[in-house]
């Protein structure tokens, strides 16, 4: 196995610890990559196919190169009634780019999630992990330029 | 400072820490001296936060809301400037028992969860015998939180009868439906006493090892999982009957559908979350084909009030068939969101208007249940919260949330935005759920992009009848709720939409224009500027092909003067 998925090691190689080895995987790459799929794939002996198969299951793994800078909006029910796709249709024209992309300098990956479980302070989104709420345009572009 | 204050509190569960809680942390343990401050949980207002509580020497608490760094000297003066006082009806009509301890106690603190009768549920259990204890769970009345309703007791009665060497109990935290929050709350806040009650129903079931499923994108209540884990290792809590149990924390990766319990099972097993035909049930064959049972957080954080004061104690709050409090997510179109108990049998008028502060004119319904539910007019607001009354309205419990929905919301967006959810959460293992739901949001699109046409709302009810009927999970069997039930409260919207090409609300952007009024306008050039697409000209008119109903201009106007209006032929 390539030793840069050496971390997997962490792990027992019982194939009920698959998802946690992507999630390994995931959070030293930022993504799944075809060289994380094989490296998994051979560490719990399951054929490539069926890793690929419960990767495209799971909404958090991503099989593209995210930016440097993950902007989540939440279009959870609270959000969605606050005006979540408002906030994505201002952040695709900020951006340039629509959800599930990044920006061509690399700086921004932009997606929607179903719910950051702050419903009360809705419309959300989140950079990095950190969570911003009651969001409006202003907001949102001030927001931006922090990063 | 005032020499009365004995603690800090401050709420750093996520919503506080969203709110800016951290920055008001740091400041309080810069400028507080000697005076322990304690991260807590959540304060249930969370409208209000970042919160600090101030503590003095006679137990007695001075709440401030809406804290800022720059607050804090004023409040170590116990100064009245952000002080908080929760509205006196929502303190009226609230009953909080399962919360009791959120707020009060350092959730990374063990004593502290004991020296509030903490584990005092579990060690009454263990000086009975495990057939009194599910005993005590049927008298209790105690029925699933995470929207089934299935009673608890039965259940643990199915598991404690299984003779096998391993039996498996897990936890169901995986709160995957959107706008629900209560079970990260009880988690962040008092992480103790879900896996007090999982320890319990280990000793009734005879279970030998317990999973946790929870949520990757909570990361704080694992890391509060962890820690208390940690704390029973370490005090030989786990060892139950002469059996040393394994708690394990698994951490879901995003799938909706994993909420139902053999796609939980699935996923824990490292595979593919997809549901499986029942029978046989999980408490016959279930993780690794063996017994295993699924309670979800908020029913495992009644059991210890269960055991701690006995089942007929705890049944007499409640309703006939519903027994206990139940937690809410109160959020959506109302002034005071925010987690919220209350015994089963309260009115929905009386958690929307008189905890929630929502205005009277303004509410249309509330969405309970999620993309499994269906909304309830305000018109049956006098509805009892139980189990049985709201599934006769077509909605369901759900695991708690409820969203209220304003009148300038459109209904047909909404039911469209949850079939939107359920279409891409469905796994793709029946025909009925996958092409169903599918058909059904495609639909919903043609309405609101203004191409509908009159069949397609019996096309709606047609399809939304079989996929119910046909589908093999709760995902599939439930997905059609939000399209039935606003067909039948809210049809008149639909008809409007596909006979008339309008949106009665003005929300669905294809069917509206934004206009000014040139009366109001004060030619202050800010939506101008603001406009992403240059769709307003010097004469301060909007052009419609340019337009994509933003509403940026809407929201810069210092004088109102935009409106959204009917297209028009």
């Amino acid at each position: 196995m390539d030793a840069k998925f050496s971390f997997l090691n962490k792990v027992d190689r019982d194939p009920g610890n698959l998802i946690k080895g992507l999630q390994l995987v995931q959070a030293a790459e930022g993504y799944v990559s075809d060289d994380g799929i094989r490296a998994v794939a051979e560490y719990f002996s399951i054929p490539p196919v069926e890793v690929e198969g419960v990767v495209s299951f799971y909404a958090q793994f991503k099989r593209v190169k995210p930016g440097r800078h993950k902007i989540s909006v939440c279009d959870g029910t609270a959000c969605h009634i606050k005006g979540a796709a408002q906030v994505l249709e201002w952040m695709r024209q900020e951006l340039r780019i629509d959800s599930g992309e990044t920006t061509d300098d690399g700086k921004f990956s932009l997606e929607t999630v179903a719910c950051l479980g702050c419903c009360s302070l809705a419309p959300v989104m989140s950079v990095d992990g950190k969570v911003y709420g009651k969001l409006d345009r202003k907001k949102m572009v001030k927001i931006l330029k922090e990063f | 400072m005032d020499p009365r204050i004995k603690i800090l509190r401050i709420g750093v569960a996520s919503c506080g820490i969203a709110a800016g809680a951290e920055a008001v942390q740091s400041k309080l343990k810069e400028c507080a001296g000697s005076i322990p401050v304690v991260g807590v949980g959540c304060l249930g207002s969370c409208y209000a936060e970042p919160m600090v509580e101030a503590v003095l020497e006679d137990g007695s608490g001075i709440l401030y809301g809406n804290v800022t760094p720059d607050d804090v000297p004023g409040i170590l003066e116990l100064g009245d400037a952000k002080r908080f006082t929760p509205p006196p009806q929502r303190e009226a009509k609230q009953l909080v028992r399962v919360m009791a301890l959120a707020g009060r106690i350092d959730p990374t603190d063990f004593d502290d969860y004991v020296s509030h009768g903490g584990y005092a549920g579990l060690k009454n259990a263990l000086e009975m015998s495990p057939e009194e204890v599910v005993n005590e769970v049927k008298l209790s009345g105690l029925r699933g939180r995470g929207g089934g309703g299935f009673p608890t007791g039965n259940k643990w009665s199915f598991l404690a009868a299984k003779k096998a060497e391993q039996k498996i109990l897990i936890c169901n935290a995986d709160e995957g439906d959107p706008g629900a929050f209560m079970d990260r709350s009880l988690m962040e806040s008092v992480p103790h006493q879900m896996l007090e009650g999982m320890l319990i129903a280990a000793h009734a079931t005879g279970a030998t090892k317990l999973f946790i499923y929870c949520r990757a994108e909570y990361p704080l209540a694992i890391k509060h999982l962890r820690i208390a884990i940690e704390q029973i290792r370490e005090r030989k809590l786990n060892v139950i009957d002469g059996r040393t149990l394994d708690i394990i924390i698994k951490e879901g990766a995003g799938a909706f559908v994993c909420g139902e319990e053999t796609a939980l099972i699935a996923s824990l097993e490292g595979k593919r979350g997809t549901p499986r035909f029942r029978p046989p049930f999980p408490t016959d064959s279930g993780y690794m084909n063996h017994p295993s049972m699924i309670n979800n957080v908020e029913t495992f954080g009644n059991v210890p009030l269960i055991l701690r004061e006995g089942g007929e104690a705890y049944a007499k709050i409640g309703t006939a068939g519903s027994k206990g409090t139940k937690l809410f997510a109160l959020a959506g179109d109302l002034s005071n969101p925010g987690l919220v108990e209350v015994p089963m049998g309260t009115t929905i008028a009386e958690i929307v208007f008189e905890i929630g502060g929502a205005d009277r004119d303004k509410v249309k319904a509330v969405q309970t249940g999620g993309p499994s539910g269906g909304c309830i007019p305000v018109e049956l607001f006098d509805t009892p919260v139980d189990y049985d009354s709201l599934k006769a309205l077509g909605a369901i419990m759900g695991s708690g949330g409820m969203i209220v929905i304003g009148k300038d919301r459109c209904m047909v967006e909404t039911a469209r935005y949850f079939l939107d959810f359920t279409h891409r959460e469905s796994c793709g293992k029946c025909t009925f759920c996958r092409v169903g739901t599918t058909r059904m949001f495609e639909t919903l699109e043609r309405i609101v992009a203004g191409r509908g046409q009159e069949s397609d709302i019996a096309l709606l009810e047609d399809l939304g009848r079989k996929v119910k009927a046909g589908a093999l999970c709760g995902l599939g069997q439930t997905a059609p709720n939000p399209v039935l039930a606003t067909l039948r409260y809210y049809r008149n919207e639909y008809e409007e939409h596909v006979k008339n090409h309008r949106c009665p609300a003005h929300q669905c952007g294809a069917l509206v224009k934004l206009e000014i009024d040139h009366a109001r306008c004060v030619k202050c050039r800010m939506c101008v500027r603001t406009c992403p697409v240059g769709a307003i000209d010097g004469d301060f008119r909007i052009d419609p092909e340019k337009c994509t109903r933003c509403n940026s201009c809407l929201d810069v106007c210092p004088k109102n003067a935009i409106s959204r209006t009917d297209i028009g032929e």
